[in-house]
């Protein structure tokens, strides 16, 4: 019985808590929510200069949809990621940041972690619909791809929940937490096919089997499960097409292994908050 | 009402006194361990029941685990032992306004504050009014928060906290909150609240309110669990047992004088003869200054001066006035000046004393605020200020019906 009204308080507790987020943000700034627009426009401006004219790097065209444009090919994967680091790095800060809320009142404190997710995920919701827009313009045939699109939105905001969950309880025991996680993020940002495409890595393993090296990097890097998201919101934004069941399995695995691992040492430990803050 | 409301069962709370904290990654490696602490028990097997519709007061020195057993009661800290039961929706006025957002308006800080106490869009939306109303924030509630007064701040806090309708309420140290205005509403809302039926537990020193509020209360000692019980009795029992001297500190701002006579310790009497710094309205109370003349003075003139803890100059008297002058003192010794009934309300008041010369335009020695003292309830029993009169309310003469004379209306 308390847990259902403990469930039922918090959905009021989250709705308000997501609106603080979002609401307050950018607040008292000229351009206000725009911002949330125009962050994501810089760094895809950025890297397209960068990576597309400067390093040039040519990504396979869409297949089958024949979209050829860095751009919207780098957006496709850049506004998924985005959203990811926003969910695990404000989830890490949300107890912290919070701390005077809650060695005063008790309310579940999950509820901080989780609305900050669904502030990113309020944000990222209408990147997308911009994007979708923009890709329909390119040509994209996106239509028939909406439910699955919306499918691993959901299993990549639970990815990244549960691995906020984890570290906003290491962040109160442990502040080197964040600056680790910091870097963590930009080499895992790196690691993952962004602002280059696949067959980059794939032929520096090729080029590699030539030499007598037969590290097996491909595998590697496969392991990675934003790799997979990543590829899989390309499969459906901007080639239109299936992903791979087995990217789509192991992504469904990934989620609940976070997700379980983060409900479970976020309740084992939450109780010593308010006190460790 | 068979059921209580808060129920503490063998509560025990464990707290790290941290000697050390490596809550950096290179201090816990360089230090080979995370954090070297000593523990504390804040709580120690505290068990007790608060039945339902009762106003509870826990009360205990500083430290004595009061506010974290609030905190544990509230849900805030879990205890290391033993369980807290709360029986109904329960609301902890700790620190108000904790949960504002600075630059969200005071409409949007409602809603999200009022939501995280536990309450549902829909009760709020018809307590909206009645919360604004209550805070006194008028048309600043659509401002954003930042630019309230600290005073606006904390009053819409409150006025969120005791709208939201608890069951049980708890309350830390009440409410030195807004003007006299808005501490009269407060005080209003507690009473509607017990005239409610409903339970509010509150820890507090200040004794006198206690005991006007509280039905039943609780007395803690370093975590332990000494006396629960009826107000009365409880918050006697504790004022006797912390009948202690107050020591204070004495530094040269407080204390000049050209030292041929020097005071040597103020002591405070009571009724019966022995040293005590707590005392009651209307008890019979001593002042005795040990002296020490270095050499002989004539006509010597004691001063004593009462001060309530804001500084406010009560009553002051030296033995000139008292017509008490002594040829010559030389030596060591000690003199009293006694008041046969204490006209003080309840309070801390500080001493002033002073030895000068006959002219009183010499100072041998002055202490400020060389001692404290603290005045419980006791018998006159008035309303409220600094000092008792020892007034009384009678003689009803009603213009409309001058014959009803006669029933003389007796209060406090």
């Amino acid at each position: 019985m308390s847990l259902s009204n403990d469930l039922r308080a918090s959905r009021e507790i989250l709705s308000n808590l997501t609106m603080r987020e979002v609401r307050g943000k950018y607040k008292r700034s000229f351009l206000g929510q725009t911002w949330s627009l125009l962050n994501p426009i810089a760094s895809l401006a950025i890297y397209t200069v960068v990576f597309g004219l400067v390093l040039k790097a040519t990504p396979p065209p869409g297949e089958p949809s024949g979209i050829d444009n860095f751009t919207l090919w780098l957006a496709c994967a850049l506004l998924p990621w985005n959203f990811f680091s926003v969910t695990v790095q404000g989830g890490m800060n949300a107890l912290l940041g919070n701390a005077n809320l809650v060695q005063k009142v008790y309310f579940p404190r999950y509820t901080l972690i989780v609305s900050n997710m669904l502030a990113g995920l309020v944000t990222f919701g209408f990147e997308l619909l911009v994007l979708a827009a923009i890709a329909v313009v390119f040509g994209s045939q996106i239509w028939i791809w909406i439910p699955l699109v919306i499918v691993f939105v959901i299993l990549l905001a639970l990815f990244g929940l549960g691995i906020g969950l984890m570290l906003s309880i290491s962040n109160v025991y442990f502040r080197d937490t964040a600056q680790f996680v910091g870097i963590g993020m930009q080499m895992w940002f790196y690691a993952t096919p962004i602002v280059y495409p696949i067959t980059l890595v794939v032929a520096t393993q090729e080029r590699w089997a030539e030499q007598g090296n037969d590290f097996p990097l491909v595998w590697l890097y496969n392991l990675n499960p934003m790799e997979r998201f990543v590829q899989i919101f390309r499969d459906l934004l901007y080639d239109n097409r299936l992903p791979p069941w087995g990217d789509m399995a192991y992504c469904l695995g990934a989620t609940v292994v976070s997700l379980g691992l983060g409900a479970l040492i976020f309740s084992r430990y939450q109780g010593r908050v308010a006190e460790e803050l | 009402m068979s059921q209580a409301a808060v129920s503490v069962e063998g509560v025990s709370k464990r707290f790290r006194m941290y000697r050390e904290r490596n809550q950096s990654l290179k201090a816990a490696l360089m230090r080979g361990k995370r954090a070297s602490f000593e523990e504390f028990w804040a709580l120690r097997d505290v068990s007790f029941e608060i039945p339902q519709g009762s106003t509870f007061g826990l009360i205990g020195e500083n430290g004595s685990g009061k506010s974290t057993l609030l905190k544990c009661i509230a849900r805030i800290l879990q205890p290391d032992a033993g369980q807290v039961v709360a029986r109904g929706r329960l609301a902890a006025l700790l620190e108000l306004g904790s949960g504002f957002h600075p630059e969200l308006s005071g409409r949007e800080n409602v809603y999200l504050n009022g939501s995280i106490l536990g309450m549902r869009r829909k009760e709020l939306e018809a307590k909206f009014d009645e919360i604004v109303d209550f805070a006194g924030i008028g048309t600043f509630i659509d401002q954003p928060v930042k630019n309230y007064s600290s005073g606006m701040y904390v009053r819409l806090g409150f006025a969120i906290a005791i709208n939201i309708d608890p069951e049980i309420l708890l309350v830390d140290e009440i409410l030195a909150v807004g003007d006299a205005a808005f501490q009269q509403k407060c005080m209003d809302k507690f009473a509607d609240f017990r005239s409610a039926g409903k339970t509010v537990v509150i820890v507090s020193h200040a004794m006198g309110s206690l005991r006007s509020m509280c039905d039943r209360a609780a007395w803690l000692q370093k975590g332990h669990l000494v006396e629960v019980g009826a107000t009365e009795q409880t918050v006697d029992d504790y004022v006797d047992a912390t009948h202690v001297d107050r020591p204070t500190e004495t530094d040269d701002t407080n204390r000049w004088g050209s030292g041929e006579a020097t005071i040597t310790e103020v002591q405070l009497i009571n009724v019966a003869g022995a040293r005590s710094s707590r005392f009651r309205t209307g008890e019979e109370f001593t002042i005795r200054i040990d002296y020490d003349f270095h050499e002989r003075i004539d006509k010597p003139v004691f001063g004593l001066a009462i001060t309530t803890l804001d500084g406010h100059y009560l009553w002051a008297f030296h033995s000139r006035d008292g017509e008490f002058v002594p040829e010559s003192v030389t030596g060591t010794g000690s003199v009293d000046m006694t008041v046969p009934s204490l006209m003080l309300q309840p309070g801390t008041f500080e001493v002033t004393a002073s030895i000068v010369d006959y002219s009183t335009t010499h100072t041998f020695d002055f202490l400020r605020n060389c001692t404290r003292f603290d005045v419980d309830l006791g018998s006159p029993r008035e309303s409220g200020g600094p000092v008792a009169l020892g007034g009384s309310w009678g003689n009803l003469r009603s213009a409309a019906a001058a014959s009803a004379i006669g029933s003389s209306a007796k209060g406090a």
